[in-house]
C-alpha cells in the first residue's frame, strides 16, 4: 500500500468534496476508508494498492471531473 | 474536449456577460427581438456547457450537484422560450463560481504566505568538502549544510559553526530575530536575516516542526466540529430534496416558471460555505500569530472557557530557576557541597540544573542506591555517606534536625517566594539553597487581559510551596493559587473542576503536564514547537508567549461569533427566498441566483474579515 497526496486547484463549491471522492473510491485499487479531501488545502489524500493502480490513474479521474491537478507525490 | 471547455470557465463567462448584454441592449435599445433572441440564446447555450458537463461528471459518481440543478433550470427557461433568464442565470453562476475562487483563495492565503516559507533548495556540504546546491530533497539527516545571509534555512538542525540572527516568525510568530550560535537549534521555515552558519541536518522534509506544523494547520482547517458535520449530512440531502420540489411543484402547478425557480434556490451555497470559511480564516490567523488551534472543535470549547489552570514552572515563570540565596549550617560545607552536587548531576530536575551552576567545578564522587521520591527529593549513599537532597518535606522523612535558626531561614525564604534545596549528610542539615524562578515578562499582562475578557478564575497549581505559590500568585493576580501539588494532585483538581461543570482550561510546558494537558476541556501548551508540546494539546502557543493567550482566547471567540454570523445570514437569505417564490410575484430565476450568488459572496467575505483579527487593547 502507497499513501498519496495529489495536490489540485482552489475548491470553491463543497460538493466539489463529495464529487472528488466518490471519484477517487471508484478507481479499481483505492482504499475507500482512507480517502480524504482537504476542502481548505484543496488535497486529495488516499492509500492505494501500486499494483492494480496509480496515483496517475487517480489525477486523471480527477481531472475529467474538471478539477485541476497541480502536483501528485507518492510515499511508499 | 470537455476539460478544455472546463479549463476556459472564466473565458466562457467573459463571452455570455458579452452577448447577454448585446442581447439585452438590443431588446431595449434597438427594440430588435430577433438580435436579441439569438444573442441570449447564444450566451445560454455556451455559458451551459461547463455547467452541464461538471453535472454530468458528478451524476457519473452518483452526486447530485447544483450544476444539475442550474441546467435543469435554464433548459426550463429553453424550453418556456425565456432566453433572457436562461443567458442572466449561466452568467451569474460562472461569475459566481468565478469570484468565489477569488475569494477564497484570499481567505486561505495566511496559510499561502507560510508555505511560501518551505525552503526549495540547500547547499550540501559533499564528498570534497565543497559545498552544492541541491533539491531540499536530496537532504539527509547527518548532513552538513551551508545557510548564507538572507536564505531561508532548510531543514531543523543543530549549528556546528558559524553565527547569525534568525526571523523565526514562521514557526513562532515572533518577528524579533534571535540570536544563534554554535550549539544552538534552527528550524525549517525560518529565514537566516544576518550571518553564515553551518548546520548539521537533525530533521528534513515532513519531519520538520514547520511542515508538521503546516500539516497541523491543513488539517485543523478542514476538521468539522459537530455542527459542520450536520450541515455537511444536512447538505446532502438537501439538493436532492429541492429536486424533488422542483418536480413536484411542476406536476402540481404546470407552472414550469415556478418549479424551476425553486430549482435554482436549492443550493445550499451559502450554509455549506459559511462555516468552513470562518474556521480556514479563523486558524490562518491563528497560524500567522503564532497560534496553532488543532481543529475547529477546539475553537468552540476555548471560546466558552470559564477557568484558566496554569502550571506555575516553565508556563507563568521562565523556568530558568536561579539560585539566589545560600546557607550553610554546621562544619565541613566544601565536603557538603561536593556530595550535592554528585546527587544533583543525576537529576534532571531544573532546580538541579541551578544548583548545579551555583556550585560550579568540584570534586564529585560516584553516587550509588539512588532512590527518588516524588514530590521530595532523592536520596543516595556518596563517598559511604547517605546523603538527602530535596525539599522541606524530604527533610521531615529523613528525620534531619533542623535547629531554630535553620527553621527561622527556611520560613523567611519561603516567604520571599523562593523554592528550596536542602542537603543533608548522615542525618545533619549541611546547606540551605533559595532559588528563583522569575516570573515571565507579560504574564501579568496576558492573565489581566483574561479577566478582562470575562474569564472568571485564574488558578495556578504547583509543587512548589505554598510560600512561593502566594507571592507568585499576589503579583499576577489570580484567583486562586495551590501549591504542593504532585502532577496526580493536580489531574485530581482539574476532575474536579470540570465535575462542578467549569470548562476547564490548562495551560503548561507539555513535558510533565500531560495528564492534565489531556483531562482539561482544552489543553494548551506552551511549547515552543516540541514535540511533546504538537502531541498532547489542543492549542499550541508556539512562542510560549502568555500574550498570544488573550489573542487566542478572543479569536476564538470571534470565530465562533462569525461562524454564526455566517449560519444566520445563510438560513435567512434560503427563507427569503423560498417565501418570495410562493408568496409574491416578482421573484424569478434570474433575482433568485443574483440573491444565492450575493449570500454565498456575504459569507465568504464575512469569513475573511477573520484574517485581519486584532485582540482589542
Amino acid at each position: 500500500m502507497k499513501k498519496a497526496t495529489i495536490q489540485l486547484g482552489t475548491l470553491t463549491c463543497p460538493s466539489c468534496v463529495r464529487k472528488i471522492e466518490n471519484a477517487a473510491r471508484s478507481v479499481d485499487g483505492v482504499d475507500r476508508e482512507s480517502v480524504t479531501v482537504l476542502f481548505n488545502s484543496g488535497k486529495l489524500k488516499f492509500d492505494f494498492d501500486p499494483g492494480k493502480t496509480s496515483a496517475d490513474d487517480v489525477a486523471r479521474a480527477v481531472e475529467a471531473l474538471g478539477f485541476e491537478v497541480v502536483k501528485t507525490q507518492v510515499k511508499d | 474536449m470537455q476539460r478544455l471547455i472546463l479549463g476556459r470557465k472564466n473565458s466562457i463567462a467573459l463571452v455570455c456577460a458579452v452577448l447577454t448584454a448585446f442581447g439585452l441592449a438590443g431588446k431595449l435599445a434597438f427594440g430588435n427581438e430577433n438580435i436579441a433572441v439569438i444573442s441570449l440564446a447564444a450566451a445560454s447555450v455556451l455559458g451551459l456547457l461547463p455547467i452541464a458537463i461538471q453535472a454530468y461528471q458528478a451524476l457519473k459518481v452518483r452526486v447530485v450537484s447544483i450544476d444539475l440543478l442550474v441546467t435543469i433550470a435554464v433548459i426550463g427557461a429553453f424550453m418556456i422560450r425565456n432566453f433572457e433568464e436562461s443567458a442572466i442565470v449561466t452568467f451569474l453562476f460562472l461569475f459566481g463560481a468565478y469570484l468565489e475562487e477569488r475569494t477564497l483563495g484570499k481567505t486561505r492565503s495566511a496559510i499561502k504566505e507560510l508555505l511560501e516559507m518551505a525552503p526549495e533548495s540547500a547547499l550540501k556540504q559533499m564528498q570534497n568538502g565543497e559545498f552544492i546546491e541541491v533539491g531540499i530533497g536530496e537532504v539527509e539527516p547527518g548532513d552538513i549544510l551551508l545557510v548564507r545571509t538572507g536564505a531561508k534555512i532548510p531543514v531543523d538542525g543543530t549549528v556546528i559553526s558559524g553565527e547569525g540572527s534568525v526571523n523565526e516568525s514562521g514557526i513562532t510568530g515572533e518577528s524579533l530575530p534571535v540570536q544563534k550560535a554554535a550549539g544552538d537549534r534552527v528550524f525549517s521555515g525560518t529565514i537566516l536575516d544576518n550571518g553564515t552558519i553551518r548546520v548539521r541536518a537533525d530533521r528534513v522534509g515532513e519531519d520538520t516542526t514547520f511542515a508538521r506544523i503546516i500539516e497541523l494547520v491543513e488539517e485543523a482547517q478542514d476538521s468539522k466540529s459537530k455542527a459542520e458535520r450536520f450541515i455537511d449530512r444536512f447538505s446532502g440531502y438537501y439538493t436532492p430534496a429541492v429536486l424533488l420540489m422542483g418536480i413536484l411543484a411542476y406536476i402540481l402547478s404546470r407552472d414550469i416558471e415556478l418549479a424551476i425557480t425553486i430549482l435554482v434556490l436549492g443550493c445550499p451555497g451559502a450554509l455549506v460555505i459559511g462555516v468552513p470559511v470562518s474556521n480556514a480564516a479563523g486558524i490562518g490567523n491563528g497560524a500567522r500569530n503564532g497560534v496553532l488551534f488543532k481543529g475547529s472543535e477546539v475553537i468552540s470549547n476555548l471560546s466558552r472557557a470559564d477557568a484558566f489552570v496554569f502550571d506555575k514552572t516553565g508556563t507563568l515563570t521562565a523556568g530558568k530557576p536561579v539560585v539566589s540565596v545560600k546557607k550553610y549550617y554546621g562544619g565541613d560545607a566544601g565536603k557538603a557541597l561536593s556530595y550535592l552536587a554528585s546527587v544533583e548531576k543525576e537529576s534532571n530536575h531544573p532546580l538541579a540544573k541551578a544548583v548545579l551552576e551555583e556550585i560550579g567545578e568540584t570534586e564529585t564522587f560516584a553516587v550509588e542506591n539512588t532512590e527518588v521520591i516524588k514530590g521530595s527529593g532523592i536520596t543516595a549513599t556518596v563517598d559511604g555517606h547517605r546523603v538527602a537532597v530535596g525539599n522541606a518535606s524530604m527533610m521531615e522523612r529523613e528525620k534531619v534536625s533542623i535547629n531554630e535558626e535553620a527553621r527561622a531561614d527556611i520560613e523567611r525564604l519561603e516567604k520571599e517566594g523562593c523554592s528550596l534545596v536542602l542537603a543533608s549528610v548522615d542525618g545533619d542539615l549541611k546547606i540551605l539553597m533559595g532559588i528563583r524562578d522569575p516570573i515571565r515578562p507579560g504574564a501579568r499582562e496576558a492573565l489581566s487581559r483574561l479577566r478582562k475578557l470575562g474569564v472568571k478564575d485564574l488558578i495556578m497549581l504547583s509543587g512548589d510551596n505554598q510560600g512561593t505559590v502566594d507571592l507568585v500568585s499576589r503579583k499576577l493576580g489570580l484567583t486562586r493559587a495551590h501549591g504542593g501539588m504532585l502532577p496526580e494532585d493536580k489531574a485530581e483538581y482539574i476532575i474536579k473542576l470540570t465535575a462542578e461543570g467549569r470548562i476547564v482550561a490548562f495551560a503548561g510546558d507539555g513535558v510533565n503536564d500531560s495528564p492534565s494537558l489531556a483531562l482539561a476541556h482544552i489543553g494548551i501548551a506552551m511549547g515552543g514547537g516540541t514535540d511533546a508540546a504538537i502531541e498532547t494539546s489542543d492549542v499550541v502557543l508556539m512562542n510560549s508567549d502568555l500574550r498570544r493567550l488573550p489573542h487566542a482566547l478572543g479569536l476564538a471567540r470571534a470565530i465562533v461569533r462569525n461562524m454564526k454570523q455566517n449560519i444566520f445570514i445563510a438560513v435567512s437569505v434560503v427563507l427569503f427566498l423560498l417565501a418570495g417564490v410562493l408568496f409574491s410575484q416578482w421573484m424569478n430565476m434570474s433575482i433568485g441566483m443574483l440573491v444565492h450568488e450575493g449570500s454565498i459572496l456575504a459569507v465568504t467575505l464575512n469569513g475573511m474579515r477573520l484574517l485581519g483579527f486584532r485582540p482589542r487593547k
